[in-house]
C-alpha cells in the first residue's frame, strides 16, 4: 500500500496557486524536506524553467543524485529519477548514459557528494568526456548530516567538525571541472535566478560533460555558524561581491572570505565524446 | 556484427568462460577495474562486446563499476561487473543499492586469499560469508559457484536469467583456480535459455514500481526514457517507488527483498548430488573444493567406504531442506572450504546436532589435498561408529 502523502498546508489566499512548473514535478511528493531561506529551491526551480524552455520532457532526459540536502532534488522532479549512493551518482550517471546515449543525463547533488566522497568519479567522467551535465549545488558545507565542513569550505570558516574554523584548501571547482577536461564550465549564485537558468541550458544542450556550479546558501548550517545570517542576508552578500568574468582563467576564481565571488562561463568548448570516440576507435574495427 | 554465441567446442579457462557467459545471455554493458585473478574476464569481454553492440568500460574503481552497472541495468541494459577480494569488499555499499532498488545485473567474484591484499594469485573460498552478509542491513542473495571452466559458462548465463526472474544482482562466488583453469567448454546454443527483461504490463500512471507479484517479486521493469517517470532510491520506499521513512514501510520492504527468495527458494536452490544413495559420510562442499573432495570420495570408495558428495551449486539461498533431510540419514557430514570454516556454520545452523559436522579448514593459497578430505571423512566414521 502506498502511504499517504502529507497533506499541503494551504492558506486561504493560496489555494488556486499552481507551481508554473507543475508538470516537472512530483506534486504529491511536496513540500520538500528543504529549510525556508535555502538555495536548493531556487536551484530546483531554475532546471524546471530551464527544461521548460528547451522544451525537454522525461523522454529526453533523466536525472541522477547522490545523497544530502541537494540529493533529494531526484526525489522531486517528474523525471526518470535515480537517487543513489553518497558519492556515487556520476558513477551510476555513467551507466545510464552509456546504456541509452541518445538521451541525456543530469547529475544534480552537493559539494561534498560530488568532491569528497565522489571526487575521483568527477574528475574521471570529466576526463573520459561522458554524455552528461553535472549540476553541484554549492553550500560550502555537508547540510544534511548538520553543518560538517567539507572540500569546499572556505579557510577559515567554521563548521560543526571545524569548531576553530577550516585550514584545508579547499577545491576551486571551476578549475576542476576545466582541468580535467568538462567541456563546459560555468558558475553563479543562486541569487541569479536567470543565468542560473541559462547557464544549465547551456550545459545541458552541450554534448559531452558540461558543469555547473551553483553557489548556494544554507542558512541552517553553514550561514548560521558562519554569522552570515539568514538566507536573504547571504544572497545579498553576493549581491554586494560577485563580479562576472566570463572567459576567465577559472584558476583565478577561487572563494574565500575577503575574496569576490567570480562568476560566469569560463570554459565553452566542444571535444569528442566517449561514445564518439568508442564508436570510431573500437567499434568501427570489429565492422569488417 | 559479431556472434553473440560461440557454438562450439574450445579450450578456455574459467574467467574467459564467464565472459563468454555474459556475451552469451546478452550482456551489454560491462563496467570493471583490473584485479588478479579476475582480469581474464576483463580482457576478454572487451574484445567481445564491441563486437556485439555492447560497451565496455574500465572504471576508476570497484564502487563505481557497480554504480555504472546499476545505471546501465535501469537504462535497460544487461550489465555485469567482474572482480576479487579487495575490490568484492569496494562493492558492498552499492551492492546494498541494487538489491534496495531490485536491479538485475550480475557481479562476478574470482575468490582469492584474504584477508586485505593477502594471496592476490592464489586461491581462497572466504569471501563467502561475505557474498551473503556483506552490505549492511537484511537482504537476501543469490549465489552461484562453478566448479569448472564449462560450468562457469553455464553459471554466469543462469545468474543473468535469476538476476531478470528475482530482480536482484545475482553473485558468481568463482575462485582463483577455477577462473585459470583450462578445460573444454562446449557452448550449445540449442541448450541456452536465455530470460529477457519484463517489461511493465501498464501503462504510466497505473504501474506502480514496486508492486510485487504472487511470487513477490516487482512486476516489470521500466528503462530510463520509456515514459514511467521512476523514482528509485536507496532509501526505504513505498509501491511507487517513493521514500518513506517510517517502521511500517520498513518492514514491508525488507521482509519482501528477504522472502522473494526464501519464498522461492525450491525454484532457485540447485544441487549435485554424487554416491549420496548409500552413503554414510557426506561430503558438503562447491566450487573447486568439490573437485578435490571427488578425489577424496574415490579414494575412500576404493577403501569400501561409503561416501557421498553433496555440491552446492547455488550456495546463497542456501539448500537448508536438501541439507536437512540428509542429515537425517547419514553419520555425518564434512564441509572442506577454503577458508577457516564459513559455509560449514550454515551445515552445522541446519543440521542443528542431529549429525556429525567435521570442518575441513585450509586458510587459502592452494586446493585441499584429497588425504587430508579423507582423514576427516574417517574421523567421522570412527566417531560414529
Ligand atoms: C557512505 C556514506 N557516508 C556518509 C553518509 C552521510 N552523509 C549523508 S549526506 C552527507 C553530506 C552531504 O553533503 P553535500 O553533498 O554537500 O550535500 P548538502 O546536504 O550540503 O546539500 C553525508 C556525509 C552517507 N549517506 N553515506
Ligand atoms: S540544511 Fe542547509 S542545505 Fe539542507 S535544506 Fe537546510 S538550508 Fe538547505
Ligand atoms: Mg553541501
Amino acid at each position: 500500500m502506498p502511504a499517504k502523502s502529507r497533506a499541503l498546508p494551504t492558506p486561504d489566499l493560496l489555494t488556486d496557486v499552481r507551481h508554473p512548473m507543475e508538470k516537472y514535478l512530483r506534486m504529491d511528493r511536496l513540500p520538500h524536506i528543504w529549510c525556508s531561506g535555502c538555495g536548493l529551491g531556487t536551484a530546483l526551480s531554475c532546471f524546471t524553467y530551464a527544461l521548460d524552455e528547451l522544451g525537454l520532457t522525461d523522454a529526453d532526459l533523466g536525472v541522477v543524485s547522490g545523497i544530502g540536502c541537494t540529493g533529494r532534488a531526484a526525489g522531486y522532479l517528474n523525471l526518470d529519477s535515480y537517487h543513489t549512493t553518497h558519492g556515487r551518482a556520476i558513477a551510476f550517471a555513467t551507466g545510464l548514459a552509456l546504456a541509452r546515449p541518445e538521451k541525456k543525463v543530469v547529475v544534480i547533488s552537493g559539494d561534498g557528494d560530488l568532491f569528497a566522497i565522489g571526487g575521483n568519479h568527477f574528475i574521471h567522467a570529466a576526463r573520459r568526456n561522458i554524455n552528461m551535465t553535472v549540476l553541484c549545488v554549492n553550500n560550502f558545507n555537508y547540510g544534511m548530516t548538520g553543518g560538517q565542513f567539507g572540500p569546499t569550505t572556505p579557510i577559515g570558516q567554521k563548521g560543526t567538525t571545524a569548531p576553530y574554523g577550516n585550514f584545508e584548501n579547499p577545491f576551486n571547482l571551476p578549475y576542476l571541472a576545466a582541468s580535467s577536461g568538462a567541456v563546459y564550465v560555468a558558475r553563479w549564485t543562486s541569487l541569479d535566478a536567470r543565468r542560473v537558468k541559462e547557464a544549465m541550458m547551456e550545459a545541458i544542450q552541450r554534448p559531452g560533460f558540461s558543469f555547473v556550479e551553483i553557489i548556494s546558501p544554507c542558512p541552517t548550517n553553514y550561514g548560521r555558524r558562519n554569522r552570515i545570517g539568514d538566507g536573504l542576508d547571504e544572497l545579498r552578500y553576493y549581491q554586494e561581491n560577485t563580479v562576472i568574468r566570463h572567459g576567465s582563467d577559472p584558476k583565478h576564481a577561487d572563494l574565500g572570505p575577503g575574496k569576490e565571488i567570480t562568476v560566469g562561463c569560463f570554459v565553452d568548448e566542444p571535444r569528442p565524446t566517449y561514445l564518439e570516440l568508442y564508436n570510431e576507435l573500437v567499434v568501427k574495427k570489429n565492422q569488417f | 556484427m559479431g556472434k553473440r554465441i560461440l557454438a562450439g567446442t574450445h579450450f578456455m579457462n574459467g574467467d574467459e568462460a564467464c565472459a563468454e557467459g555474459a556475451v552469451a545471455a546478452g550482456c551489454s554493458l560491462f563496467a570493471g577495474y583490473p584485479i588478479t585473478p579476475q582480469s581474464e574476464i576483463a580482457e576478454r569481454i572487451s574484445v567481445r562486446l564491441p563486437q556485439v553492440g555492447g560497451v565496455f568500460i574500465q572504471m576508476e574503481d570497484e564502487i563505481s563499476s557497480l554504480a555504472a552497472v546499476l545505471g546501465g541495468a535501469w537504462g535497460g541494459a544487461k550489465a555485469m561487473t567482474a572482480t576479487s577480494g579487495p575490490g568484492f569488499s569496494l562493492m558492498m555499499e552499492n551492492l546494498g543499492l541494487g538489491l534496495m532498488t531490485e536491479t538485475p545485473c550480475v557481479l562476478i567474484n574470482i575468490q582469492r586469499g584474504g584477508p586485505s591484499t593477502g594471496l592476490p594469485t592464489l586461491v581462497g573460498q572466504g569471501d563467502m560469508m561475505q557474498a551473503r552478509w556483506g552490505s549492511h542491513g537484511d537482504y537476501a542473495v543469490i549465489a552461484l559457484c562453478p566448479s569448472s571452466p564449462q560450468e562457469s559458462f553455464e553459471l554466469t548465463v543462469d545468474a543473468f536469467n535469476l538476476a531478470e526472474i528475482y530482480r536482484l544482482p545475482v553473485l558468481v562466488m568463482s575462485d582463483e583456480v577455477v577462473g585459470h583453469m583450462y578445460e573444454r567448454v562446449d557452448i550449445d546454443p540449442d541448450k541456452i535459455k536465455i530470460v529477457e527483461r519484463k517489461k511493465p504490463s501498464l501503462p504510466p500512471g497505473e504501474f506502480l514500481l514496486y508492486k510485487p507479484g504472487p511470487n513477490l517479486v516487482p512486476e516489470g521493469m521500466p528503462s530510463f526514457g520509456d515514459g514511467y517517470k521512476v523514482h528509485v532510491t536507496g532509501l526505504t520506499h513505498d509501491e511507487r517507488g517513493y521514500p518513506i521513512i517510517d517502521a511500517a514501510t520498513q518492514h514491508q520492504n525488507v521482509v519482501r527483498l528477504r522472502d522473494k527468495i526464501y519464498k522461492n527458494i525450491d525454484d532457485i536452490v540447485r544441487v549435485e548430488e554424487t554416491a549420496t544413495e548409500d552413503a554414510d559420510v557426506v561430503i558438503v562442499t562447491y566450487g573447486i573444493s568439490a573437485r578435490t573432495s571427488l578425489g577424496a570420495l574415490n579414494m575412500a570408495r576404493d577403501k569400501g567406504l561409503k561416501v557421498g558428495m553433496l555440491r552446492l551449486i547455488t550456495v546463497w539461498p542456501f539448500p537448508e531442506a536438501i541439507v536437512k533431510a540428509m542429515a537425517q540419514r547419514v553419520a555425518g557430514f564434512v564441509v572442506p572450504e577454503i577458508n577457516l570454516g564459513q559455509i560449514v556454520l550454515e551445515v552445522d545452523r541446519v543440521v542443528r546436532g542431529d549429525t556429525i559436522v567435521r570442518s575441513v579448514p585450509h586458510a587459502g593459497g592452494d586446493i585441499h589435498d584429497p588425504r587430508v578430505i579423507l582423514e576427516a571423512i574417517e574421523e567421522v566414521l570412527a566417531h560414529a561408529s
